[in-house]
């Protein structure tokens, strides 16, 4: 049976577990260098392990720069944008999927278009607007354009298509208003396309970096993601500390990840949002 | 009895709550400022504020400027650099789906694990790797009586490095979308073409990627917009203060550039639709020449 498709599993085994090694070489490197002397990174002939495991860099390093501010801010971040993206973009998934109103069609389309045009296209205004609002360097400055998705939106749309009409109309013959039906039937089926924008929101969020860039200009008010920049810009040579706070930096998504991995692929496959 | 009917089609005020924070959002920060970037790449601006109407002075300096030019070329390079990461995947993903393979999940986890990284975090890893002295990278390549170039300091070498790491960020991603596709084509394909003699390499060339044209043509499309649109590697790996930068910035870089550090923003903004402009000729193609090598059942 299995030399239906051409022999044996070995060449598999063997290309998928040097190519999977590879792809998590870096990490490994990381860890190593995080735990060894500046010395011993920059020394030639080249050294893969520490001589002695130096744990003191991860103290230090997370004292170097505003740390803890800056995972307050990228807490902050990534739960209200995941919170507004997954709520709102429920609720007018739901209205564009099940809901009759005058103008529907339209608005959707409208909205669709959006999706075409590149986000860095409209960073300048952007920029202006929250500029305007007097909300350079603050939480709701970072997370403003982000409230809302179209992506979102139009995932969830398709979602709730999905679900059988069956069950909305059953609750209305009940008597159950819209809302009750949104709120009591229909969002509770929806959880798994609710856990899959949750995810696929969160992880963007956390590692999110150009917008970031432009709003937060005091390390303070930045997260992490542009903490870590700057952060490297300033101790450009101190190489284990920055593998050290790079890799506290990655720790929590990686967790997230290896923790939900199944669903984060579901997830992310679903949508194909990265990048 | 009409009357009545189209009362109950409609739902009253509820869809409109529904809407209202995605329609007031979406207007405010993507509809309305779609409109002012393409009116902004018409002006000059001040240096305190204020803008002035010039025409297509922006488009005129852009069409002669080398670095736009450069841009252009880098992103294109990068592009396609990265997109060596679909035929990798490709294979990879046909590997993965053997039967009678273990650990599944565990290779996928690898493969997968670059794909949720923080990309800032992960930038300064790779820009240590590819430190030209005492970079892993090049000791690697030493090893095997190899001496490595300065990777981050080269011109058009460190528009390659940094693709490198598109490669290692898209290929877990690829792998899975295909993944999902190659569990649609029907076993007995394989066994038709085993049965003729087909030997894996010809069942790769004429069985699965045939059938696989609808993955490949999505992986493709992602992975070429993503990559026209790169920055943040090109700007954590190489950054402002290189002189390498002149030579390896993409077109969104310079976009960002040109707004937010030389603080040229009407300059910036006609970049800005050049990217618009790019990203659909380029989706455009590509659908295009779909209908000559993607075949749907």
């Amino acid at each position: 049976m299995s030399s239906r498709r051409g022999g044996s599993n070995v060449v598999a085994y063997v290309v998928l577990g040097v190519g999977g090694l590879l792809m998590v070489s870096p990490f490994l490197y990381q860890i190593s260098a995080s735990l060894m002397t500046n010395a011993e990174v920059t020394a030639i002939p080249k050294r893969l392990l520490p001589e002695t495991i130096q744990w003191g860099n991860y103290p230090a390093a997370l004292a170097a720069f505003p740390f803890w501010d800056q995972l307050r801010n990228t807490v902050l971040f990534t739960v209200i944008q995941t919170v507004c993206q997954v709520l709102f973009a429920s609720m007018a998934g739901y209205a564009f999927a099940r809901l009759k109103f005058a103008g529907a069609r339209p608005i959707f389309a409208i909205l669709l278009s959006i999706l075409m045009i590149p986000a860095e296209l409209l960073l300048i205004s952007q920029y202006q607007i929250v500029q305007n609002l007097g909300l350079l360097n603050t939480i709701a400055g970072l997370v403003a354009p982000g409230i809302v998705t179209v992506f979102g939106t139009f995932m969830m749309r398709q979602f709730f298509l999905g679900l059988p009409r069956e069950l909305s109309d059953a609750a209305k013959i009940d008597g159950a208003g819209p809302v009750t039906t949104f709120v009591r039937i229909m969002l509770p089926l929806a959880m798994p396309g609710v856990s899959a924008l949750a995810i696929i929101v969160a992880i963007s969020s956390w590692g999110a970096f150009l917008w970031p860039l432009i709003v937060a200009t005091y390390s303070e008010n930045m997260p992490l993601a542009v903490g870590i920049a700057s952060f490297a810009g300033e101790h450009e040579t101190d190489y284990p500390q920055m593998m050290a706070a790079s890799l506290v930096v990655m720790l929590p998504v990686m967790i997230f990840f290896v923790a939900l991995q199944r669903r984060v692929i579901a997830g992310l496959a679903f949508s194909g949002i990265r990048g | 009895m009409r009357l009545v009917r189209a009362r109950r089609q409609h739902d009253g005020w509820v869809p409109w709550a529904f809407i209202f924070p995605t329609v007031v959002g979406i207007s405010a920060f993507y509809l309305w400022p779609t409109l002012q970037s393409v009116y902004f790449s018409f002006t000059e601006w001040g240096p305190f504020g204020g803008t002035t109407w010039i025409g297509a002075e922006n488009y005129l300096r852009l069409a002669g400027d080398p670095q736009v030019l450069k841009a252009l070329g880098n992103t294109a390079l990068y592009t396609a650099v990265t997109l060596l990461s679909i035929p990798l995947a490709i294979w990879l993903a046909s590997l993965l789906n053997r039967p009678g393979l273990r650990g599944r999940t565990f290779f996928r986890i690898l493969f997968f694990l670059p794909v949720v990284t923080v990309p800032a975090a992960i930038a300064m890893v790779w820009k240590l790797m590819f430190n030209g002295e005492f970079g892993v990278i090049n000791y690697v390549l030493s090893l095997v009586g190899i001496t490595g170039p300065f990777w981050l300091q080269t011109p058009v070498v460190s528009i390659v490095a940094v693709a490198v790491v598109g490669i290692w960020t898209t290929l877990g991603f690829n792998m899975i979308i295909l993944g999902a596709g190659l569990q649609t084509i029907p076993d007995e394909l394989y066994e038709a073409a085993e049965l003729d003699g087909a030997s894996p390499v010809r069942r790769l060339l004429h069985v699965t990627v045939p059938l696989l044209t609808p993955s490949i043509f999505f992986v493709t499309t992602i992975t070429v917009i993503a990559s026209l649109k790169v920055f943040d590697l090109v700007f954590l790996m190489i950054g402002p203060t290189n002189p390498v930068i002149d030579d390896a910035q993409t077109l969104v870089y310079l976009f960002y550039d040109e707004g937010f550090l030389v603080n040229d923003k009407g300059y910036a903004a006609a970049i800005g639709v050049v990217v618009l402009l790019v990203i659909a000729a380029v989706t455009l193609v590509q659908f295009r020449l779909q209908r000559r090598w993607v075949h749907y059942e």
